[in-house]
């Protein structure tokens, strides 16, 4: 997918004054956190379990090529094909090829943020194929042409009329549906033929396993069951990193991921796939290939933002990440929003295209907190700030302003002066009311809230007061 | 070529970082376990994840139940059946195959390899005995499951698994009936696949099977 135009400031103010998605995102947080919160309390160790699932991923990134040839071996054993596509363009070069070479018409696909990420869809409908997205989420955003705003819930932003207006531009014959039912209904009759005519299904990896070559892939929907077993041949697009040495690191695995992504304890359909159709099997796919995509991934094994590489895509970062709850995913720009993308984006399409990315955070850290394999994201995204800092792509104004403050932060006593001033002017203008409904330079911010003035004797002074030692 | 590639520069970036062999695989935390309880905690899940079920004394049993489960929801008894279960006394009534399924499937009726006690999974194996589209394809699906079937944890499956020396070309894991919530978050059953699975618990195991 190519990236969004504008920054994240342009962005997140189209979507903070596009009421449709303010209503969509309104109802989505709330769901999803308490969801999240009320699985994961009924789970005892769940803690231990992040603990776990960290460790499993780093030993295993600290030997990624022999997990991986390991598990490339066991798949071609099983008559399965794997093939290592370096870059985006790369890929995309093979899953043509294994298209052409199945003479395809139709291509069924089942969610996968890869295929978003090396841009499948454009080469593929450029070629002239009819390819069908077939999470419902993701068809909805395909009839829309958008991207995905939300890595687990594509379609977040959409709210019911709107999909109830895609739907009736795009399926001619049937009345309009309004309900949510009715609209679940029309796609699962528009989507039923597809698969039944599809020619390659192209699924995910959540998981990849050494052991037993075999590749997983966690749906509510059943579409990419549907995709895999009905198309002649089964392609698998996943990250390297994806690679799990057993079934019983699995577990560990599964018993975190639906609990993180949806609440749910398990997702409807686990399903685990070991090479193509075998003698005597009356269904499934008759060609199995996995493109294992490394595009950046091994220069990140390499760097400072190693631990990345633990994420599992479950979407609980951005499911409780305040900013991501304000402006959506759109404003992110790219495949991958929220506080995971703010560290993969500038990692994958450059620091300096995304300067606005990791400073769009308040770090917070509520995402680090429910990070199922406990990924540092507020000190990933310090380090990135940092990385930027010394690239030298933090704009001139902002580098006199931190300089300026930090020259100010040196000298106690002018600190100190500058601080009763500022708190001072900040009570006179506020008045009785105790707080600011406008103020020069910090409009964005009280165009919506307002701003609480300093109600009394600073820290410092409070903390002499009381005694203490400055 | 492009293997070498990407395998060359992961061990470089290995290297780079000195991480080899640091990190060594964790001891997983034990799995959960039921005892006594398991058929009930399996029951109780299968309720949450929206299926019903009923408990029958033998196989023998099934096409009886099967037929009276159409007739209540008003379906005709036409059906995919798995093949071990196409010799069982199906009335004549009974129009059944064991192909693949295919687009119209309405019904189809299976033989669960196991279920998993924790999260009320159905485990189905796939192969010439058990047609992954009887999984997915219809709107209704049956499914029968030897209580002896049922281990506590996703990691009792996968001992059964490996206790058949083979890894099947799909094993799925089926909690429930398909869902979407990708309209408005609201939860709708029957997104893709069936609307409804019911499980017929079959407390005697044929020592044949």
């Amino acid at each position: 997918m190519k990236a969004l135009p504008g920054t994240f400031d342009s962005r997140a103010a189209v979507a903070l004054a596009d009421p449709s998605l303010q209503k969509a995102l309104k109802n989505f947080k709330p769901l999803f956190v308490a969801k999240r919160a009320a699985a994961v309390a009924e789970l005892d160790g769940f803690e231990q379990l992040r603990e776990t699932a960290a460790a499993i991923k780093d030993a295993v990134l600290s030997e990624l090529d022999v997990w991986l040839e390991r598990y490339a071996a066991k798949v071609e054993s099983l008559g399965g094909h794997v093939h290592f596509a370096s870059d985006a363009a790369e890929a995309r070069e093979i899953i043509r090829e294994i298209c052409r070479k199945a003479d395809a018409k139709t291509i069924c696909k089942g969610k996968s943020m890869v295929s978003e990420e090396i841009g499948l869809n454009e080469v593929l409908e450029d070629d002239g194929y009819k390819v069908v997205e077939t999470d419902l989420g993701e068809y909805i955003i395909q009839l829309a042409k958008e991207p995905p705003s939300h890595i687990i819930a594509p379609a977040i932003h959409k709210t019911r009329e709107q999909v109830a207006d895609l739907f009736e531009q795009n399926h001619p014959g049937r009345p309009r549906e309004d309900s949510v039912a009715g609209l679940v209904n029309e796609a699962r009759h528009a989507l039923r033929e597809r698969f039944f005519q599809s020619d390659v299904g192209i699924t995910g990896g959540n998981f990849l396993i050494a052991e037993t070559g075999t590749s997983i892939i966690v749906t509510n929907e059943g579409n990419g069951d549907l995709t895999q077993t009905l198309s002649r041949a089964h392609v698998v697009t996943s990250g390297i990193e994806r690679v799990i040495p057993t079934l019983d690191d699995l577990s560990v695995f599964l018993r975190l991921l639906a609990r993180s992504a949806t609440g749910q304890d398990t997702e409807c359909y686990t399903t685990l796939s070991s090479g193509p159709k075998r003698p005597g099997d009356p269904d499934g796919p008759e060609e199995y290939h996995v493109v294992l995509v490394d595009n950046g991934r091994s220069k990140m094994l390499a760097g400072r933002f190693s631990q990345m590489l633990r994420c599992i895509r479950c979407g609980a970062c951005m499911n409780h990440c305040p900013v991501y709850g304000a402006v959506g995913g759109h404003a992110y720009g790219w495949v991958y929003p929220g506080p995971m993308g703010s560290i993969l984006t500038p990692l994958f399409n450059g620091l300096a295209e995304n300067y606005d990315l990791p400073n769009a955070c308040t770090l917070n850290g509520r995402c680090q907190s429910v990070c199922p394999v406990k990924i540092p994201l507020t000190d990933l995204i310090r380090t990135m700030r940092n990385e930027q800092i010394k690239a030298g792509l933090m704009p001139a104004s902002q580098r006199r302003m931190m300089a300026a403050w930090g020259w100010v932060a040196r000298q106690p006593g002018l600190y100190r002066a500058f601080e009763k001033l500022g708190s001072k002017m900040l009570r006179l203008r506020a008045g009785r009311s105790g707080s600011l409904s406008s103020l020069p330079g910090a409009g964005a911010w009280t165009r919506v809230r307002d701003l609480p003035a300093p109600s009394g004797p600073t820290f410092i002074d409070q903390w002499k007061a009381k005694g203490g030692q400055s | 070529m492009s293997r070498e590639t990407v395998l060359h520069s992961i061990r470089r970036a290995i290297s780079e970082r000195g991480v080899r062999g640091r990190f060594e695989l964790p001891a997983r935390p034990p799995a959960p376990t039921y005892g006594e309880g398991r058929l009930e905690r399996f029951t109780e899940r299968l309720v949450t994840h929206a299926c019903s079920w009923e408990a029958i004394d033998t196989l023998e049993q099934l096409p009886d139940r099967v037929m009276a489960w159409l007739e209540g929801k008003g379906l005709p008894p036409r059906f995919a059946v798995a093949p071990p279960l196409m010799a069982l006394p199906w009335p004549e009534i009974a129009e059944r195959h064991c192909d693949r399924a295919g687009i119209d499937e309405s019904v189809a009726v299976s033989l669960a390899f196991g279920g998993i006690a924790e999260s009320g999974s159905l485990a189905m194996y796939s192969g010439p005995q058990s047609p992954i589209t009887h999984n997915y394809v219809p709107e209704f699906h049956l499914v029968a499951l030897f209580a002896d079937d049922i281990r506590d944890s996703q990691e009792g499956i996968w001992e059964k698994v490996r206790a058949t020396g083979a890894m099947p070309r799909a094993l799925n894991l089926i909690a429930g009936p398909s869902r979407t919530g990708d309209v408005e978050q609201t939860i709708q059953l029957g997104a893709h696949g069936p609307r409804q699975v019911h499980v017929m618990v079959v407390h005697a195991k044929p020592s044949t099977s």
